[in-house]
């Protein structure tokens, strides 16, 4: 059997994206929560629960961007000249976001600038991401093998939703990753704020799936006829179960069943996604196929991905590992 | 002569100030991991503290460049797709593997084992600790491998063929990854990175000599610095000479704009020291010239010629003025940089290494040398590359994203404000880290560093040193 080279690398990229979303989702949501925090321990606290990792969770960004860079060359060309102001925006978010881990540390006088840095660059590029999920799914215009459409086609009703949504899912997830790493009155009030937020979360899921099969033709017929279908059933019936688990682990204090669960919204909704989508990679203009590199190039880098992905994760796993466990005040090398 | 206001130009501004600021840091931080991985096991072996104190004092000093050279080059891996989607297009088939390389083998690799390395000597114990900073410091010379591999081969291209729409097709990746010009770039660039943490080291340390030459920790930075200094500088002169002759092959009219050189000159090649370079004119105006030279530099004999521009066509000639001054620049500084070597030698043979407050001066002011070799080098690369993206192939003009100018205009200006802000705030933060001794940064809580005293302003004297020796803690 011959093997679908463009298929596996979709599906590569699509685990790249996806790990990226629920890795860096949680350190952006701790950022987006950060004024949360009641005075300058509690936020070290917060800050130093997710510092050891969070360039770790960027690089799958980085991953997501070079892979796509690599085996499908013109879906990327595509999508970021379509997504220019989201993408650059968000860029610029993360470089605040990620600089405030050392600044902040650095200056006394500056301390509150980068404390608002982190919490801005944290929420404005979560939103930024939404929106460019959002575009998107509303499709992009390509002529030429070139994007075709003006610079704030990006700018919708829909992906002004989805941008909100992807926020608010972020901040679920920066709540649940701090019941995990925290004890006392900070993992008291996170306990709550969840509570809320998974129910802000969950309404916002159900109304973008509401909304998406609306959006193209193909959406509806994939949803709405066999075998489509099918893999529709599952999705609810996954999310069902998920937000059962989120909410009693809420209820019976688990610490890390919330969070696992919240990662699960994120895997149901990637996979809703994923069929929709499906054969295409921008909607509604190019299969994977049609944005693949030649057969060469995609063998080539998968030769290399095969040995070190596994690897990746291996190591990643041991640094989690190391750093696993409650953050104490006054830990971190600082 | 295009518009400055066109997509193009205005793309190019943005490439290359975001990549400049971009190559600022893992350069800094390709030569300080090295670095602290020497360290780190001078201390394992010797138990010597003043090996652990250094490396806890650079460790904090790396850990804020690094963080600058991850969310600069973030930009820098989304930079390809905004801007240049058609290049990205034609030959992402042929480079793009070659970054995805570089994000799975070096940069996980270093944001995996960075954690441990910065926060984990108590969690993982000593010899995993030793592991992971060993790691991190191979994780940035596997990123300089790979990415200069791209580079290289959009400036000599090999091992492709081209389809009928343009597209380049891969067909010999030994020959991509080592195409003709990427030993010499890659030798060339690393060392670049080693010597400029080594100025860095140096001129930090001969900032604590001089106010106090008894400073143990200074003293170990400084000698170690200038033994790199003496040592390495030499080899990358040699390594720079090979690295143009090898562009004289590959990229004749390149070589023939850093030397300013119009037409053949006969067999007395000169070398010019100064000259300014007119397109219009077609000759160098006020050329200062040392004959002979230029034909034993290039070719290596005494009588060898090169290839003027007026042998090329005009249209492929790139920007003149960068690319002969920038050229200049870099070796100015190269023998600069050998000359303080070799007083060190000197110093050292003496027994003056830690008295010589001359030295410890010159050491300081060339503290920054490195990062100035480095950008004036690597303008003299890509501006030379003009008006090619893949070199003899693919125009510049050709590679664009289809994106207005307004756009690409408001996010240059975006990236201009944010950029001088928070990357003007790390380095301050960075040279005052700088300012403080070892020995006072391991005793003050981090937020306490020195104040700041800018490290390299006209007026620092030191007999005119601030009472407390500078590094006045606030409390
Ligand atoms: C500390 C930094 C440093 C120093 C002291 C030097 N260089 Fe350099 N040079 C670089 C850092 C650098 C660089 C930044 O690494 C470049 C840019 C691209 C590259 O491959 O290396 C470079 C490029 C570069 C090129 C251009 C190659 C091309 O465009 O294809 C040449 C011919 C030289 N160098 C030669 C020299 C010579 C003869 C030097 C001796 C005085 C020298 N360099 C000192
Ligand atoms: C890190 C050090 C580097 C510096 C300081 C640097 C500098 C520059 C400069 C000054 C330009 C503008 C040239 C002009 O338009 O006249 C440029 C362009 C460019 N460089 Fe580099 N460069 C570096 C590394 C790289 C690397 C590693 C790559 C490839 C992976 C690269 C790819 C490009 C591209 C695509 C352009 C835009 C098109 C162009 O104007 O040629 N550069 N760079
Ligand atoms: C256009 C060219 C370039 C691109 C697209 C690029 C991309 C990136 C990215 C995405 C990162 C962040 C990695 C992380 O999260 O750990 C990074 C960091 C880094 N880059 Fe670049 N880079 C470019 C040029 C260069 C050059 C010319 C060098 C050196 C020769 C270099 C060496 C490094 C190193 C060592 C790091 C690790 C972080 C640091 O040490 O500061 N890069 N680069």
């Amino acid at each position: 059997m011959e093997l679908d080279l463009a298929f596996i690398w979709a599906a590569i990229i699509g685990l790249a994206v996806l790990l990226y979303v629920i890795l860096d989702g949680f350190d952006l949501g701790v950022g987006i929560l950060f004024p949360l925090g009641k005075n300058d321990r509690e936020r070290d606290v917060m800050m130093n629960s997710v510092a050891p990792v969070w360039d770790g969770n960027e690089t799958w960004l980085i991953l997501g961007g070079g892979g796509l860079f690599a085996v499908f060359p013109l879906a990327y060309g595509v999508i970021l000249s379509a997504l220019y102001v989201p993408i650059i925006v968000m860029l610029l978010a993360l470089i605040f976001r990620g600089v405030a881990f050392e600044y902040r540390w650095r200056t006394v006088r500056w301390k509150k600038v980068w404390d608002a840095a982190f919490f801005g660059g944290s929420l404005v590029a979560a939103i930024c991401q939404g929106i460019a999920l959002g575009a998107l799914v509303q499709g992009i215009p390509v002529e030429n093998r070139a994007y075709a459409g003006g610079w704030f086609d990006w700018l919708t009703p829909f992906s002004l939703l989805t941008g909100v949504a992807v926020a608010t899912g972020y901040a679920l997830l920066g709540a649940a990753v701090l019941i995990y790493k925290t004890e006392g009155a900070l993992q008291e009030r996170m306990r709550a704020l969840a509570f809320r937020l998974g129910i802000a979360t969950l309404a916002f899921m159900a109304l973008v799936s509401v909304i998406t099969p609306l959006l193209q033709p193909v959406y509806f017929q994939r949803w709405f006829s066999l075998p489509g279908s099918l893999w529709t059933m599952v999705v609810p019936v996954f999310m069902l179960v998920l937000t059962w688990l989120f909410f009693t682990g809420l209820r019976d204090r688990r610490e890390l069943q919330p969070f696992l669960a919240a990662l699960g919204f994120f895997a149901a909704g990637f996979m809703g996604i994923g069929i929709s989508f499906y054969p295409y990679m921008v909607p509604p203009a190019l299969t994977i196929w049609d944005a693949a590199a030649p057969e060469e190039t995609l063998r080539f880098a998968l030769v290399g991905t095969v040995v070190l992905l596994p690897l990746i994760l291996a190591y990643t796993g041991y640094a989690y590992w190391v750093f696993r466990g409650k953050v104490r005040e006054g830990e971190g090398y600082h | 002569m295009e518009s400055w206001f066109s997509a193009e130009f205005l793309a190019r501004a943005q490439f290359a100030f975001t990549v400049s600021f971009h190559i600022i840091f893992p350069a800094f931080s390709i030569g300080l991991a090295s670095f602290l991985t020497v360290l780190n096991a001078l201390w394992l072996y010797t138990r010597n503290a003043t090996y652990l104190d250094l490396f806890e004092y650079w460790k904090k000093i790396f850990a804020v460049t690094f963080g600058m050279g991850v969310v600069s080059g973030l930009v820098m891996s989304y930079q390809f797709g905004t801007n240049w989607a058609s290049f990205s297009d034609k030959a992402g088939p042929v480079v793009g593997p070659l970054l995805a390389y570089e994000v799975m083998s070096a940069f996980f690799l270093e944001a995996g084992f960075l954690g441990i390395m910065l926060f984990g000597r108590e969690r993982v114990g000593e010899k995993l600790h030793m592991l992971a900073t060993a790691i991190v410091a191979i994780g940035t010379l596997i990123s300089a491998f790979w990415i200069l591999a791209v580079n290289s081969w959009m400036q000599t291209p090999a091992g492709f063929t081209v389809a009928e729409d343009g597209r380049f097709l891969p067909a010999d990746w030994w020959a991509i990854i080592f195409n003709p010009s990427f030993p010499y770039r890659l030798v060339h660039m690393v060392l670049a990175a080693f010597l400029t943490t080594a100025f860095v080291v140096g001129a930090v340390s001969a900032l604590h000599l001089l106010r106090d030459n008894l400073d143990k920790a200074a003293r170990r930075g400084f000698s170690m610095a200038m033994w790199m200094a003496a040592l390495v500088t030499p080899v990358q002169i040699f390594a720079g000479d090979l690295h143009g002759l090898n562009t004289l092959e590959h990229q004749p009219v390149k070589v023939a704009a850093m030397e300013g050189h119009f037409q053949r000159e006969g067999d007395n090649q000169p070398i010019y020291v100064f000259g300014i370079p007119d397109r219009e004119e077609e000759r160098l105006k006020y050329a200062v010239g040392i004959p002979y030279l230029g034909s034993l530099i290039l070719t290596h004999t005494w009588d060898g010629q090169i290839k003027g521009l007026k042998e090329f066509p005009k249209d492929e000639w790139p920007p003149l003025g960068v690319v002969f001054w920038s050229f200049r620049i870099m070796l100015v500084i190269g023998f600069l940089m050998l000359g303080l070597g070799l007083w060190s030698l000197w110093a050292r043979w003496r027994g003056t290494l830690y008295e010589d407050r001359l030295l410890h001066r010159a050491a300081l002011v060339m503290g920054p040398s490195g990062f100035i070799a480095i950008l004036a080098g690597w303008f003299t690369t890509e501006v030379g590359r003009q008006p090619w993206l893949v070199y003899g192939l693919l125009r510049t003009s050709d590679g664009l994203s289809p994106v207005d100018a307004p756009a690409v205009a408001a996010s240059l200006t975006g990236f201009v404000i944010v950029y001088f802000f928070v990357f003007g705030a790390g380095i301050y933060y960075l040279l005052r880290m700088m300012n403080t001794p070892v020995a006072e940064a391991r005793r003050l809580p981090p937020e306490h560093e020195a104040e700041p005293t800018p490290v390299l302003s006209p007026q620092f004297d030191p007999d005119f040193l601030p009472p407390e020796g500078g590094g006045k803690g606030r409390r």
